[in-house]
């Protein structure tokens, strides 16, 4: 790829960075890709966090519980162990180790009751919730005068030879150090789990805006480039942007090629151009210092074949950049061939059917569907025909038709000639040749610019009839 | 720590006697009698406790003071003890008058128990020197809670719940007749006492008074309070039983008698009687036993579901600082040890204040009191029958 000369860059003004390109009219910024990724990570980590917050709050209702249900089992044991039979009665000597037991919930009341067989009360409060049917050991929440408690019931079994039967020892106690625990657990876990998901959060903004970097980086580099240099981007891209960056890469690449276009159209022109002005000066020198009348007349018809001449290269020159220009930019539309083939025929051109010469048309039945731009392939099968038409000899024949062998539509341009010189034939299609006098090289180069630009070539084949064809792909 | 300056201060008169039991007057001779072990299983069955005796529930002594909303007081303490206080509190306040009525200490548990019960709150503060009974009340949902400055300043051991406080200081002390006891003899802790009964014809014997627990709730208290705090306590209810010492009623009624040297010394008097009967009478001696030295805090509950906001702020007063000065010059408080008379020679024991909690409870379990009950009248003999 050709690149500006640097000295051409200062003369277009550097990029003014920082203040916004004319374009920027047009784009509106949305949500920030950090913005969006910490907003989703946030909703994620609140959903997480509300879950979270749900177990720390059974867990910790479940911990508490556990701590005092045990709280409840050595008071009720300890109770329970001192119970002795003393004269056939059981008898009860409250240890004072139970309730300093059960003062390590320092806030709660306190319910007991030891009854004997019968439900005989031995001690304790009358008239306490009656425990549900179970085992030896039960715990049951119930209420103890107007607050809610949580019992256990303890049963000890007695067979002495003077008393046979079971002890009941009922303890309960009130809930407010269990709340208080769970209250303090859930808390703490709560107060961690916070402090976590801001660290959380805190490193996803950090990952993110890491992970955002090579964004920042490639900007940085677009924008810190001279703005004439259409070179691709090169270097490592993360996966995720180099489609952006392909589109981009292509997009600069469309913008150099039509700049090269636009470069080339001006240096052939000033090559082309030079030979004939240059001639046709001196050509006017000579007939303004030419004396004898007929030698000037001779010499006036001489400059006006050379102006005429020089103004079919000028249209030549400016269908061709028109041409490649379209090739790049023109939408490439799905389009029969065979129109075009008939349009470039039926083109009322005076100068190509000046001589009279008759042009067959060889179409078949089935349409030639390709992808291309309807204007520039005309413009390509019009130059093949006046090339033909020029420089073959009659008949020529023009034609559309699918390969057999490649499946490659062609559109085809014979005169029974035997075509150019060999070393000539090589240079067909260059952008202008040496060989091919009067700038009617020009010709042919637009219809191969033409071919190249949708994705096809120009064939030239034998000689006797010679052969050249626009060579496309099928569409699908 | 010195607790009982010696020097007289100027104080009123204190009504000294916390009768308990209402219908229990006078002092009981312990007689050791043979029948007594079958008395003593019938007491226990029947679960008699300190309240044993129920009389007619009514206020000993009942004064009004102020004109305007009447706030009722009621407690165990005499009406001329709390008095300064409570005319200090109403000199401030304007509109607000108080009913005070004196109660012996197991009518009151009765009758607060049966008012909860009915719903109808019949007192807006009870003070009780029979702390355990409150302690009770309060496991049974009895008392209501008060949150301000004044409460949240009282220690963790001397409230519960926010709903019991601990508003005065007084340790239970062994008093003795300074004229009749040879300084040489003088008990200065539980062992010493022990070794003074000790002797076969000990002058001791049938010399020694002490509150006769289920005449009294206090006596009842400081007796429990001993048995749990150490092993001293059975070998003192042995020796008590081998020398015949006397269980009876009041404290005023057995500091007379040391006085007047009927006893020679009385173990587990309420220190605040014996000091101000002291400041007035230098024969009494006093001892804050020295392996240690049970202080009582009495207690004050606000009766109900919801607390009286006149007598919430009667008790913030009594919490506070101008509260806490007037009693302590009643001798409710006991001072600052750096107050106290550099001349006092008698020596403080460690202090075991007797704290406002769930192990309170267990001097309300009948089953213990009834076990304990009888325990003690095997050393003193059947109380009343």
């Amino acid at each position: 790829m050709s690149s500006i000369p640097k000295t051409e860059g200062p003369k277009s003004g550097g990029p003014k960075s920082g203040g916004p390109p004319a374009g920027d009219a047009g784009l509106r910024p949305t949500l920030s890709l950090t913005a969006r990724l910490v907003a989703g990570l946030g909703a994620l980590l609140l959903v997480g966090g509300v879950v979270l917050a749900l177990a720390a709050f059974a867990y910790g209702r479940t911990a508490a519980r556990e701590a005092f249900d045990r709280l409840l089992v050595g008071a009720a044991n300890d109770i329970a162990s001192t119970v002795a039979i003393r004269d056939g009665q059981p008898v009860v000597d409250l240890p004072a180790s139970a309730f300093q037991l059960l003062a390590l919930a320092p806030e709660d009341r306190v319910a007991y009751r030891i009854s004997g067989p019968g439900d005989q009360l031995l001690t304790g409060y009358e008239g306490l919730p009656a425990p549900p049917e179970g085992g030896d050991t039960r715990f049951y929440d119930a209420e103890f005068m107007g607050e809610p408690a949580r019992y256990i019931l303890v049963s000890r079994r007695f067979a002495e030879r003077s008393f046979s039967g079971q002890v009941d020892v009922v303890v309960g106690q009130t809930l407010r150090a269990r709340n208080d625990l769970a209250r303090d657990i859930t808390g703490k876990a709560l107060v961690v789990l916070a402090i976590g998901g801001l660290a959380v959060l805190l490193l996803a903004v950090l990952i993110v805006r890491g992970a955002l970097g090579p964004l920042g980086r490639l900007a940085a580099r677009l924008e810190a480039r001279d703005p004439q240099d259409l070179t691709p981007l090169d270097g490592r891209i993360p996966r995720e942007v180099l489609p952006m960056v392909v589109g981009l890469n292509g997009f600069m690449g469309r913008l150099d090629r039509q700049f090269g276009t636009m470069r080339r159209l001006i240096s052939d022109t000033a090559h082309q151009l030079r030979n004939p002005v240059a001639a046709l000066r001196a050509q006017a020198d000579l007939a303004g210092q030419e004396s004898d009348p007929e030698r000037q007349r001779l010499l006036v018809g001489r400059i006006h074949a050379r102006t005429k001449s020089l103004g079919h290269l000028l249209d030549q020159m400016l269908s061709r950049a028109m041409v490649v220009h379209r090739g790049d930019s023109a939408r490439r539309a799905l389009l029969d061939l065979r129109d075009v083939a008939l349009e470039a025929v039926e083109a009322d051109d005076p100068q190509l059917l000046a001589g009279g010469a008759a042009v067959a048309l060889v179409i078949g039945e089935d349409p030639v569907m390709v992808r291309g731009d309807a204007l520039s392939l005309t413009e390509a099968a019009k130059n093949l025909l006046s090339n033909a038409l020029r420089h073959g000899r009659a008949p020529v024949v023009v034609g559309v038709g699918v390969g057999a062998e490649d499946g490659l539509a062609r559109l085809w341009v014979e005169d029974a000639g035997p075509g150019p010189a060999e070393e000539v034939r090589a240079q067909l299609g260059d952008r202008f040749v040496a060989g091919a006098a009067q700038g009617s090289g020009l010709g042919l180069s637009i219809a191969g610019a033409v071919a190249e630009a949708f994705g096809g070539r120009l064939e030239m084949s034998g000689g006797h009839p010679f052969r050249m064809a626009l060579v496309l792909e099928v569409a699908q | 720590m010195r607790w009982f300056p010696r020097r007289a201060r100027a104080a009123r008169p204190a009504g000294a006697c916390e009768r308990q039991g209402a219908a229990l007057g006078g002092g009981l001779r312990s007689a050791r009698q043979g029948g007594a072990r079958a008395l003593l299983l019938a007491a226990a069955l029947c679960g008699i406790g300190p309240v044993a005796a129920r009389a007619e529930p009514a206020p000993e002594a009942v004064r009004s003071f102020g004109a305007g909303r009447e706030i009722v007081l009621r407690t165990t303490t005499d009406i001329d003890v709390m008095a300064p206080a409570i005319a200090q509190f109403l000199d401030s306040r304007p509109g607000l008058a108080i009913r005070y009525e004196q109660w012996g200490s197991n009518n009151l548990y009765d009758l607060t128990l049966a008012e909860c019960a009915s719903g109808q709150p019949g007192a807006g503060l009870v003070i009780s020197s029979a702390v355990h009974h409150l302690v009770k009340l309060v496991n049974d949902g009895c008392a209501a809670p008060w949150v301000s400055a004044a409460t949240a300043a009282v220690p963790d051991a001397l409230t519960w719940r926010n709903e019991i406080w601990g508003i005065t200081r007084e340790p239970a002390v062994i008093v003795y007749n300074r004229a009749l006891v040879p300084a040489s003899e003088v008990p200065r802790s539980r062992f010493d006492l022990l070794d003074l009964l000790r002797p076969e014809r000990t002058p001791y014997a049938g010399r020694v008074a002490t509150y006769d627990i289920e005449a009294s709730g206090l006596g009842f208290l400081f007796a429990f309070m001993d048995s749990q705090e150490a092993t001293t306590f059975g070998a003192l209810m042995e020796a008590f039983a081998r020398t015949e010492a006397v269980a009876t009623c009041c404290s005023a009624e057995i500091i007379e008698g040391v006085q007047r040297g009927h006893y020679l010394i009385a173990y587990n008097v309420l220190g605040s009687y014996a000091q101000t009967r002291a400041a007035e009478d230098p024969m009494l001696g006093i001892v804050a036993p020295s392996d240690y030295t049970l202080v009582l805090s009495r207690a004050a509950i606000l009766p109900g579901r919801q607390a009286d906001a006149d007598a919430g702020a009667l008790l913030d007063y009594l919490l506070g600082p101008e509260g806490q000065l007037v009693m302590a010059r009643n001798r409710l408080v006991g001072l600052d040890p750096l107050d106290a008379d550099p001349d006092d020679a008698e020596e403080a024991g460690r202090q075991v204040p007797i704290g406002l909690g769930l192990p309170l409870l267990l001097a309300m379990d009948r089953a213990k009191v009834a076990q304990f009950t009888a325990r003690w009248r095997d050393a003193f003999g059947p109380g009343q029958p």
